[in-house]
């Protein structure tokens, strides 16, 4: 059974760092996995998203509308964007936080109100402040990983498999850090 | 382990004993250089143009080596004068050009396909279709280039350059030099030689296309996969294979590894066992076209597009006709991508909308100020263009036509193929006024070194070219560099140099913001109680201002860079820096 993951955000958030973890993770317990990134012009502020796909063998490396078992957004807009590529019945973990996209800063669109609201009217969503609880932690750039340990409570790899991954993955002075982020998200009622 | 394509491609060549590679970055084709060069006992530079590389590979290969040259697809236009002629001298050592396609255009100016431009140079083509494949054809083309004497391209897409999938790896093989012979008739290609060597290009794709027939490059499966009770079979090559598989597992497939020349026989015998035939493959209709001229009935470009990236999707909904399948999008307001917070490019750009001044733009990240709010840059071509078209404008409608004209061009674009082009101003006796945006670095592809920036991709610091010693050397008499940030300054300067009637080239030179260590030590905080709502530190469109519900601006610390530009427009002191 392949299970499609995507993470979804705006360019500078870090996307690339989550999906390695995540590959890593699935890498270490034993499945074929599948990463699809972005690079490039398209990193710069726009919108980014980064597939996962992962199972006993996995053919298209990306994933389509209405495939999605579970997707990561770590910006609310980036969820709605995104939401169509979400199965019936699969979850999405939302960072509540707002970044404008040039349309809206110059006023020829307006961010839209209530998206978490709206959306969960649709689909399992699970919303978490990852970047205030970043700051108390001392580093907003490690509120990926506090997003990341509530997705964790969705997905079957456990604690100490998250932990020995993020520990491979992350830059050796900041083990520490992330992995209290990621045990901050994991803590959280979702 | 996982490998990045790129990566996997970096890797094969290691393997099959790569010793010289050379590269212009381009996405999605960086990635290949900067992880060959992690790898030991193997020279790797970037060259100032993919024309250049090329030319380096070659150099390596007559020399006896195994070498190659990276590009995305527009370089290999530039790279063209010499790759149509290696066609005709062939190889020594092996030589491979990596070409990077880009459908659906995440970071291009157009959407060619390196096929069509390797079928007219008469070279043959691999394209892998994962990553564990790009490590093995590199290797199987350094083969095919000695065997069948031939440059031998490897076509890779965005989705493969960019998807990381398991590759098991082998230890590093290399082959004995081949000794250097002085061959006139081979490698020097005046006419004499030349038609010889026509004759022999065109045996060579005689031979490869014999090969291709039985090459374990090529795969076919035969499947029990019926629609309507007729069997259905799918030609494919790359990642367009992976969407078949997902989607028709149990059709017929013929999986072409090796997509030039194509295996006429093994065609006809695949066509000839099932019903109906779809051509698979994104971009152009070249497979198709070739099985048409078969005279082979197929479906190719008539069910799927030639603009844009293939999906699984597409598959059902046009062969197996499923529809309903998936809701359709919601409407998000697009975001598209924007100049970074701190950007050197905004600073100028700022002065530039200010002054009402149109540019004719070039290739790198600053191509993102032809959009709102900043809306200066008019025109974006090539590499390279920016300066030349200038200069054309200015023959066809005279000096005081482009007075609220000038050419912007990066410092690593500059060095790519902009050079020839100022060199043509101060020749032909150009009056314009050439902005270098020198943020001393390859910024849009992710911060590669270049000529100018005093260290090589192997990390070793060597003398940076000199821009003003450079201007002024092909005669060029008003050099002035500015620091991007200076806004006052920059206005003075671009009011002055627009205004000269002779040629000016201005340098507004400001590290990348991305840069290491290039974030400044505070950040901008907005003082509401002062704030006039007036919007002069909007209009650069900085990503990490806002507005408050009552109009007073918000700056989003962990988005501010620390840069100051909108605190030098603020006329109300209501923007201030704080340490962080």
């Amino acid at each position: 059974m392949t299970k499609s993951i995507m993470i979804v955000g705006v360019g500078g958030q870090g996307t690339l760092l989550t999906s390695r973890i995540l590959g890593g993770l699935m890498e270490n317990a034993g499945y074929e996995v599948k990463i699809s990134e972005v690079h490039g012009m398209a990193q710069r502020g726009g919108s980014v998203v980064t597939f996962v796909r992962y199972g006993e063998s996995v053919a298209e490396p990306i994933v389509e509308e209405g495939q999605a078992d579970l997707i990561i957004a770590f910006e609310r807009l980036e969820a709605l964007r995104y939401e169509h590529f979400l199965k019936p019945n699969g979850v999405m973990i939302i960072n509540d936080w707002r970044i404008d996209p040039i349309t809206v800063v110059t006023g020829q669109t307006a961010y839209p109100e209530n998206i978490i609201e709206d959306l969960s009217t649709r689909h399992k969503v699970y919303r978490v402040c990852a970047m205030e609880e970043a700051l108390r932690l001392g580093n907003s750039r490690v509120f990926n990983n506090i997003v990341l340990g509530l997705a964790a409570r969705h997905m079957d790899f456990t604690r100490e498999e998250w932990l020995k991954v993020i520990s491979e993955k992350v830059p050796p002075k900041t083990v520490e850090i992330n992995e209290k982020a990621f045990l901050a998200g994991y803590g959280m009622e979702g | 382990m996982m490998l990045l394509g790129n990566a996997a491609l970096a890797r094969g060549a290691w393997e099959a004993g790569v010793k010289v590679s050379s590269a212009y970055p381009g996405t999605p084709s960086t990635e290949v250089s900067e992880e060959l060069v992690k790898l030991p006992d193997v020279y790797v530079e970037w060259a100032p143009n993919e024309k250049v590389a090329t030319e380096v590979a070659i150099g390596a290969s007559i020399s006896g080596v195994r070498s190659m040259a990276v590009m995305k697809h527009v370089g290999f236009n530039v790279a063209a004068d010499p790759t149509y002629t290696a066609s005709y001298t062939g190889v020594n050592g092996g030589m491979v050009m990596i070409v990077a396609d880009d459908p659906g255009l995440y970071s291009s100016q157009n959407e060619q396909d390196t096929r069509r431009i390797a079928r007219a140079a008469i070279l043959p083509v691999l394209e892998p279709s994962d990553s564990q494949e790009a490590k093995d054809y590199m290797k199987a083309a350094f083969e095919i280039s000695e065997r069948f004497d031939t440059p031998v391209v490897v076509r890779t897409t965005t989705r493969l350059a960019h998807s990381q999938t398991m590759v098991e790896c082998e230890d590093r093989v290399v082959p004995e030099d081949k000794p250097y012979e002085r061959n006139i008739a081979k490698f020097v290609m005046m006419p004499a030689m030349a038609k010889n060597r026509h004759l022999v290009v065109e045996q060579r794709m005689k031979d490869l296309a014999e090969f291709a027939e039985t090459s374990p490059l090529n795969t076919v499966q035969y499947g029990p996969m019926e629609l309507d009770g007729k069997k259905v079979g799918f030609i494919t090559e790359g990642i367009p294979y992976q969407y078949v598989k997902e989607v028709c597992p149990d059709a017929s497939i013929l999986k072409l590894g090796m997509v030039n020349p194509l295996p006429e026989k093994l065609i006809r015998e695949f066509a000839s066992k099932v019903d109906t035939l779809y051509i698979f493959e994104e971009l152009e209709p070249v497979v198709e076209e070739q099985v048409r001229a078969m005279g082979i009935r197929c479906f190719g470009k008539d069910v799927f597009t030639i603009q844009g990236e293939y999906s699984a999707n597409m598959l059902r909904e046009r062969v197996l006709h499923e529809t309903g399948a998936v809701m359709p999008a919601g409407s998000a307001p697009a975001r598209p991508p924007i100049l970074c917070p701190g950007c050197p490019h905004r600073a100028v750009f700022s002065v530039m909308a200010k002054l009402k001044l149109h540019a004719a733009g070039d290739i790198g990240c600053y191509t993102l100020g032809a959009q709102a709010p900043l809306s200066v840059i008019d025109t974006t071509i090539c590499m390279g263009a920016s300066i030349s078209s200038l200069h054309g404008m200015e023959k066809a409608k005279g000096h005081d036509y482009i007075k609220n004209w000038v050419a912007v061009i990066g410092d690593s674009t500059f060095m790519h193929t902009g050079i020839n082009s100022l060199v043509n101003m101060v020749y032909n006796q150009s009056h314009g006024t050439v902005v270098i945006l020198d943020n001393r670095t390859t910024g849009m592809t992710g911060h590669q070194d270049h000529a100018g920036t005093g260290r090589t991709l192997m990390g070793e610091e060597v003398p940076a070219v000199d821009f003003t010693s450079l201007c002024r050397g092909i005669g060029v008499k008003n050099v002035i560099t500015v620091d991007s940030f200076d806004i006052a300054q920059v206005e003075r300067v671009l009011r002055e140099e627009t205004a000269r009637d002779e040629l000016s080239v201005i340098i507004m030179r400001y590290p990348c913001a991305l840069l290491k260590g290039q974030k400044f030590p505070y950040k901008c905080v907005a003082l509401p109680e002062k704030c006039k709502h007036c919007g002069a530190c909007l209009r650069p469109g900085c990503p990490a201002l806002t507005k408050n519900e009552d109009g007073s601006i918000f700056i989003d610390e962990t988005m501010c860079n620390g840069c100051g530009l909108c605190m030098s427009l603020c006329k109300f002191d209501a923007i201030r820096k704080e340490e962080r």
